[in-house]
């Protein structure tokens, strides 16, 4: 395998520090000279703006499994969310979501490894190099984007730990903190949000520990800071927001799974032939599409991950 | 008490013409944003949801009629009742239609297997289905041939319309079931105090008097007053 040396100059350093954390004055400063200029830019919200500006992570290298399928547009990516500490509404995250503070951050690996430790996000933005990753996302309701995430694989982390042979699970913590999510006051869940994977799973190419979208660091109402995506699972496999990641014997118990087990299982894997009991999920509508596509095996993934469930019945291990 | 009101002809006329614009309201809504691109990343969801969510509202309006005319003494409320429960179906039949059409553009297998493999679609599907023959029953000229009795049997099907597109709603749902509750408790009110009603009314012929003439011959809604 190849391993690519992490690059020495976080991203972080390389936009000004103050413009980073302070961005949103740089956009109204910009917006100002932008209508000074005779340009109109009148009606761009600044969190959207700050993320089309695409500055955030220079020189990122394109990554590996492209698809060949347009992305959804930033706008969608950014007002149609499922992240159920910001409410229940599609639009709740992205109106929402403004309490939640990115920064500082820190994220602490722990459990069954050698070399337990806490990360600042500093940290992580500079462990390994940067990429991004076009994935396609399949939601568990029936719809799909497609989106150009940052990040780098979720392998490069995990081999840091050197979990020990008892890790056989890796579990994600989202924040919790009902005064940065709102949504948490509500007991839709069984906050914090849990998710896990099995450590293959976590270890394969294609999980990808994610810090921006769309050029820059992830919208609040995307996961921000740092999230995990796992493009062959329904998404509400990939934690958003993550403050802990422990290595397990046992596997972990889920969200989704406390929530309804009958309904979502822990492998959760992306499969038209195995519907969720109250609908079908053959096909999917791609947003921004009017007819529904017919929805992929393992997402379209197979090629990469069908070798990780050989001789296990996908209608049990749902 | 609040008195009895009595609209004349012309205020009954200026009553139902207000109404109607207003029950059209969240139609002219949608139209505008679907014109406007206002309708979010999903479209086809938010009609989708918009016209059910219409639809359930608009049957719960419908069910209160009867109700508050006899709790506030209003009769003349008797004569809007056609009018909402035209609506219900209106908003149903939209919702139907984007099903039909935008969800599953007229995917005949896809529906099939829909209506019968997910409940929470034979429910919806049902109670739509139920819903033309009342829509079909509502003019006076279908009312006099019926029979007033026959009518009010026929009709009172909306009590398991109601019931069937609340249970559709609360299993549509992912988690959050604040919404479908909340319906669930408006039906149960409005279902309770017809049992009430019923209940309290213990004359022998308490029976032949449920029976209110919905349009009776000539112009207007039966007089009857305190029922």
């Amino acid at each position: 395998m190849l391993i690519r040396r992490p690059s020495d100059i976080a991203p972080s350093e390389i936009t000004p520090r103050a413009l980073f954390e302070d961005r949103r004055q740089f956009i109204r400063d910009a917006g100002l000279f932008a209508a000074a200029a005779g340009l109109a830019v009148t009606g761009v919200h600044p969190r959207s703006a700050r993320a089309q500006t695409g500055k955030g992570f220079p020189n990122l290298k394109k990554g590996a499994y492209p698809i060949g399928e347009a992305s959804t547009p930033f706008k969608d990516v950014t007002s149609y969310n499922n992240f159920y500490e910001f409410g229940t509404g599609k639009e709740d995250p992205a109106e929402n979501a403004g309490t939640l503070k990115p920064r500082p951050w820190s994220v602490s690996v722990e459990g069954e490894c050698a070399k337990p430790r806490r990360w600042d996000l500093d940290e992580l933005l500079k462990l390994a190099a940067l990429e991004e990753r076009i994935y396609r996302l399949r939601c568990v309701e029936g719809w799909s984007m497609v989106i150009p995430w940052v990040g780098y694989p979720l392998a490069e982390l995990i081999k840091r730990a050197e979990p020990a042979s008892k890790a056989k699970y890796v579990e994600f913590t989202t924040l919790m903190d009902p005064k940065q999510m709102p949504g948490q006051r509500m007991a839709v869940l069984d906050w914090p949000y849990v998710e896990g994977l099995r450590i293959d799973e976590a270890m394969n190419p294609l999980t990808l520990l994610t810090l921006g979208l769309y050029g820059d660091v992830l919208p609040n109402q995307n996961g921000a800071p740092v999230r995990v995506v796992v493009p062959w699972k329904y998404g509400f496999k990939s934690a958003k927001s993550i403050v802990r990641i422990r290595f397990t014997e046992q596997e972990p118990r889920t969200a989704w799974n406390k929530a309804i087990a009958s309904e979502y299982g822990f492998y959760s894997n992306v499969n038209p032939q195995v519907d969720h009991p109250r609908w079908s999920q053959a096909r999917e509508r791609r947003i921004g599409e009017f007819t529904k596509r017919p929805t992929l095996m393992f997402n379209g993934y197979g090629e990469q991950v069908a070798s990780l469930y050989t001789g296990m019945d996908p209608k049990k291990f749902f | 008490m609040i008195p009895s009101w009595r609209p004349d002809a012309g205020q009954a006329r200026w009553l139902k013409v207000a109404l109607f614009l207003l029950c059209l309201a969240p139609f002219v809504r949608l139209g505008w944003l679907a014109w406007h691109h206002g309708l979010g990343a999903n479209p086809i969801e938010h009609i989708t949801r918009a016209t059910g969510w219409w639809t359930l509202t608009f049957l719960m309006i419908t069910l209160t009629v009867t109700p508050a005319r006899k709790l506030l003494s209003q009769p003349w409320l008797l004569r809007l009742r056609r009018m909402l429960g035209l609506f219900a179906f209106f908003y149903g039949s939209l919702h139907f239609t984007t099903y039909l059409w935008l969800d599953q553009f007229f995917d005949v297998g896809a529906i099939i297997k829909d209506v019968i493999k997910r409940p929470f679609i034979t429910l919806g599907f049902s109670a739509f289905v139920l819903l033309i023959p009342l829509a079909a029953t509502s003019t006076n000229a279908m009312v006099r041939r019926l029979g007033a009795r026959r009518w009010q049997w026929l009709h009172q099907a909306v009590f398991v319309i109601g019931t069937l597109g609340v249970i559709h709603f609360w299993w549509l749902v992912k988690k959050d079931i604040t919404e479908p509750l909340i319906f669930a408790a408006i039906l149960s009110v409005l279902l309770g105090t017809r049992v009430v009603y019923r209940l309290r009314d213990t004359r022998p012929e308490a029976r032949n008097r449920s029976v209110v003439r919905p349009y009776p011959r000539g112009r207007g809604a039966p007089s009857r007053g305190k029922a």
